[in-house]
């Protein structure tokens, strides 16, 4: 028999803010233990929380880069359970009425676009951070109320490696949104799963297994390719899958139960008292909607439209934005915008590195891009020339024309001049004149080589060429 | 001729500012005094008199300085109910489970009262965890009425009544979930007020259900609440929950003009359970209102029945959670285990008295899944029903009168063996909280054998704290029932 | 009134609350009997209302996203019945 696999999954990101969700404790990874902490997020007697606009600004912000309507009226609620990293032994969340829902998430798989549906993106707290020890664990609130972001997929994800491209595509739409870092090593994003197998063709859903808390792509997919398989085979062999939670051991590679069904929590949601609902209006939604940026599948979609480009150099501008937003200002002005890019990518980008500039102070506008090519499609200075006037450029700013001018590096086009550097190089160069003579067309390369070397590689070599068979034939 | 102690706030201040007596004196006539009594009283959980006084000497030094005038309250003691976090104070709400906790900030209420120049002093004792209406839910100890030892102060705020009835004090803050500013004051013979909610910041107010607790004052004349309230009052960033409405000069209110205002009557609350004197004293000061020119009109708040088992669903839930955070991992008692699922129940099965447990374990049930919606969806409902109720009578008059407590204070385990009397002994003042408004009590008269304190209880609309002030004034300005004293030796 | 049975022992764990077997059956009872009172709200029609989480309707209560001092981590721990390495202590985590 055939089965199909059923996979939904939850998203936690931390919010790009400068402090935390419900008090001013610094948003900021790496502190010493308990030093981003203060009353309210230590949970001591008598604190009360006060919602951090700008997290809300993000939520909605994700709600519309994911297609999401935004709720006009949200609020947030109580979600009781224990447990030593929770200051408060509850979390605030948003239960019933999140701040946005049904939206989707296009992104490239297997050469063609995939879609997977958003059910819901909803603000909540981060707890803090446990340490164990031998006999003991230790815990560190830093972390503890940093704003987090629940991002939950309907269950229409089928592969482990459609799961990890659907990933991909979020975090690269999160971080292009500026809504989070996404830095995996710092545990700004985890992700729980949700899998489920069953036969081909039946509708029904089959036992709904959910691996917890894993904090890298790349492990959520190990998890899958070890659970489905498991899965398939448990069903197969006549046997039946309940309900229940597990955890994904990246050593030894497998998924364990943590707790079955019977033991799944009891969270007594009810509306947190302490914060008051959130009803944005137009202006206020307005205001976030100016925040909206391409998403990274439009901008290389476009890009390979608009610019005619490759879709690695597409995808090369979809990486880093800033480049390519200085090849699209390029790109306006130009016939090539294949060679500008080609400029970018290969020289540019690599000079930024190189010398560790940004774009930002950057000395050359994008015109003096497409002027140095025009000089060299119009054959004013040749390709090697050319990199030595884009080097000259990076460093003083100077407009490439000024540079060629300057240090007469224009190609030599002038007829007669390469004639009498011909002339010379015939005079000098007896035997590679006879070579030719006698046949061997490749020791014209030579002659022209010391042409170039004449004229300090300013001569059009196409040119030089030209004059030296006319000359030689005589 | 009053003892120095005894005076009310604006009759302290007068004296300060004109240099008769200094806020040392103030303060030790106080210290005097709680020697005196409250080794039967026992108002207080503890008190740093050293703290006092240097407090009373810094005051001193403001007054020498001009501060008076711009300072309200500059060398006034008021203590405080310990249930308000005060910096470098001990923080207990009367629990076995905060022992050793001293709270690392202010609460807002505080900075206000600090920086209009009080004397923050002591801690006052509460049910713990302000759940209960008498203290005899303190960890500690039970508060006596100071007009009969053998009876309760009502509560939670009982200490915080029984310390202003007995001239402990010159003023105390309490929290009102229910009714525990108001029911105290009451039994205590003196005035308490519980603000609309919204009106005082909760900011370092240890939570018991949070969208009903308000913070108020305990003084002995309405002048004073004014006054207090005027300090107290204003929007903070720090609760969301505040309301950012403008904050009148609550004094100007009281002109003792009353006439015109309309004042209802509600029929609900002169029920059977109601004791004859209760009633009479009540019915007595509405026929003063009208001589003094209000108009009393008959209404009704047909919902007023189920406030108890609305009160009941909502506030334990709420409760529920807020006391999660009482876990012996931060601060507070533990008890060891060896895993934290086990220090936590242990910890909180040794840390919290029975009622709070009662109280958790109603919260944590009708919250639980399968019931939320029978419970706490449905009382929610009811919740919208009792605010209505009080709206619409809004629409036709401007304050309701009722009796605070269906009877004056009661005896020293009366009602301990069976929670659901003893909730029942805040019928009058649950609906208050639920439906958000304001509400006072003040002193209307006494019972006869013995004499005991019985209290009116005004209701105004959301912000209408000045209406019922300026009612209460007029009523106390012509019935001045806060003269008498009990005779404590 | 009608006495509701509720399984207090339950409850309690979902709460983390140790109970002697003494006080569980006397929680038991009481709560019957409170719970049974309580049930006196399957009177009112609700069936039109809404509920009422805030006494005062207030929305969009905010914060900018700035910055604020912390604690010092000695005042951070000060209160902690075990602390360790500027951590709280709790027995081992086992999850």
């Amino acid at each position: 028999m055939e089965y199909e696999v059923v996979i939904g999954i939850e998203t936690h990101v931390q919010l790009k803010t400068q402090s935390k969700m419900w008090c001013g404790c610094a948003n900021a990874f790496g502190a010493e233990p308990n030093t981003q902490v203060c009353p309210v997020c230590l949970g001591l007697p008598g604190v009360l929380p006060v919602a951090n606009e700008e997290a809300l600004r993000l939520t909605t912000l994700t709600g519309l880069l994911l297609n999401c309507t935004i709720a006009r009226y949200a609020k947030f609620d109580r979600k009781n359970y224990f447990y030593p990293d929770a200051p408060k032994n509850y979390q605030i969340t948003q239960y019933d009425k999140p701040s946005t829902f049904k939206g989707f998430l296009d992104f490239e798989f297997q050469g063609g676009i995939a879609r997977v549906n958003i059910t819901r993106a909803h603000l909540e707290e981060d707890v803090g951070k446990n340490f164990h020890f031998d006999r003991s664990s230790g815990v560190d609130f830093n972390r503890a109320g940093v704003p987090l972001l629940e991002i939950v997929s309907e269950p229409e994800i089928t592969s482990a490696d459609m799961a990890h491209e659907y990933l991909n595509a979020l975090k690269e739409v999160l971080t292009y949104g500026g809504i989070s870092d996404c830095d995996m090593e710092k545990g700004m994003v985890r992700c729980d799963v949700n899998v489920s197998v069953r036969p081909k063709g039946q509708t029904a859903l089959g036992a709904k297994i959910e691996i917890k808390n894993m904090n890298s792509f790349s492990g959520a997919r190990r998890a899958l390719e070890y659970e489905i398989p498991r899965q398939i085979e448990v069903v197969s062999k006549g046997g039946k899958l309940s309900q229940e939670t597990r955890r994904w051991n990246d050593e030894a590679g497998i998924t364990e139960t943590m707790r079955s069904k019977e033991q799944a929590h009891d969270y007594r949601y009810f509306p947190e008292p302490d914060l008051m609902p959130f009803a944005p209006d137009d202006d206020w939604i307005a205001s976030v909607q100016r925040r909206v940026v391409e998403l990274p599948l439009a901008r290389k979609q476009r890009f390979m439209r608009d610019f005619d480009l490759p879709a690695a150099d597409a995808q090369a501008f979809v990486w880093d934005v800033p480049l390519g937003n200085y090849f699209e200002r390029a790109a306006q002005q130009t016939k090539s915008p294949k060679t500008v890019a080609n400029w970018v990518i290969n020289n540019l980008r690599a000079r930024l590195t190189e010398t560790q500039t940004t774009l930002e102070n950057l000395k050359f506008p994008p015109e003096s891009l497409v002027d140095l090519t025009g000089l060299i499609e119009s054959g004013k200075i040749s390709t090697k020339i050319a990199q030595d006037v884009f080097i000259e450029m990076f460093n003083s700013g100077e407009p490439p024309s000024a540079i060629v001018e300057k240090s007469g590096l224009s190609q030599v086009s002038d007829v007669d001049a390469l004639g009498k550097f011909c002339d010379e190089a015939i005079a000098s160069n007896p035997k590679s004149v006879g070579d030719y003579r006698a046949g061997k067309v490749a020791a014209l390369n030579a002659l022209k080589g010391q042409v170039m070397k004449l004229t300090k590689g300013k001569a059009n070599p196409n040119l030089v060429g030209e004059i030296l068979e006319n000359k030689l034939k005589n | 001729m009053s003892t120095l102690n005894q005076l009310t706030i604006s009759a302290l201040s007068t004296r300060l500012n004109h240099r008769e007596v200094s806020a040392r004196e103030a303060m030790t006539s106080c210290l005097d005094r709680i020697h005196q009594v409250d080794g039967d009283v026992h108002a207080f959980l503890s008190i740093d008199e050293a703290d006092a006084l240097a407090q009373a000497d810094a005051a001193d030094h403001a007054i020498a300085n001009g501060e008076g005038p711009q300072r309200p309250l500059l060398g006034v003691p008021i203590a405080i109910k310990d249930v308000l976090a005060v910096r470098n104070q001990p923080l207990g709400c009367a629990s076995k489970i905060l022992a050793g906790y001293r709270s690392p900030f202010d609460a807002t209420v505080i900075e206000k009262i600090k920086a209009a120049g009080a004397i923050v002093f002591g801690r006052l004792n509460m049910d713990e965890f302000a759940m209960g209406s008498s203290t005899e839910n303190s960890a500690f100890v039970t508060t006596r009425n100071p007009w009969d030892l053998s009876r309760i102060p009502g509560g939670s705020s009982g200490g915080s009544a029984a310390a202003v009835a007995a001239d402990e004090c010159f003023a105390s803050l309490g929290s009102d979930t229910g009714g525990s500013i108001r029911q105290p004051a009451a039994l205590c013979g003196c005035v308490g007020l519980k603000p609309t909610y919204g009106r005082v910041s909760r900011y370092g107010l240890v939570a018991f259900a949070s969208s009903l607790d308000q913070i108020g004052p305990f003084t002995k004349d309405v002048h004073d609440s004014a006054l207090l309230l005027n300090i107290l009052s204003g929007l903070d960033p720090r609760d969301s929950t505040s309301v950012p409405e403008p904050v009148p000069d609550y004094t100007k209110a009281l002109d003792g003009n009353i006439k015109g205002l309309k004042i209802g009557l509600p029929k609900e609350y002169m029920i059977g359970g109601l004791d004859p004197e209760v009633k009479s004293a009540v019915r007595t000061a509405v026929d003063q209102l009208q001589k003094l020119g209000a108009e009393v009109v008959e209404i009704s708040l047909p919902h007023t029945d189920y406030a108890a088992a609305t009160y009941y669903i909502i506030a334990p839930a709420e409760a529920s959670a807020n006391l999660a955070r009482f876990d012996g991992i931060r601060y507070g008692t533990r008890v060891d285990a060896s895993d934290p699922l086990e220090l936590y129940s242990r910890t909180r099965g040794a840390g919290f008295g029975p009622e709070v447990k009662r109280r958790i374990i109603l919260g944590t049930y009708v919250l639980s899944s399968g019931y939320y919606d029978a419970f706490y969806l449905r009382a929610q409902k009811v919740r919208t029903l009792i605010r209505e109720d009080f709206l619409k009578a809004f629409k036709t008059v401007d304050a309701i009168v009722t009796p605070t407590t269906p009877t004056a204070a009661f005896k020293v385990g009366e009602k301990s063996d069976d929670p659901l009397q003893m909730y029942l002994s805040d019928i009058f003042t649950i609906s208050c909280n639920l439906a958000g408004i304001c509400g006072l009590s003040l002193p209307c008269g006494f019972t006869k054998d013995p004499q005991l304190p019985i209290g009116l209880q005004l209701l105004g609309k959301p912000f209408g704290e000045e209406t019922i002030l300026k009612l209460a004034h007029a009523y106390e300005q012509a019935n001045p029932w806060h003269h008498q004293k009990p005779l404590l030796r | 009134m009608a006495a509701v049975e509720i399984d207090v022992k339950y409850v309690a764990h979902l709460a983390r609350v140790t109970l002697t077997s003494e006080e569980s059956q006397r929680l038991g009872a009481q709560l019957g009997n409170i719970l049974g009172f309580i049930e006196k709200l399957n009177e009112v029609d609700v069936s039109q209302v809404e509920p009422t989480a805030h006494a005062v309707p207030l929305v969009n209560v905010t914060r900018p996203d700035e910055i604020r001092p912390s604690l010092p981590q000695g005042d951070a721990l000060r209160n902690a019945p075990a602390k360790a390495n500027g951590l709280f202590m709790v027995p081992k985590i086992v999850e």
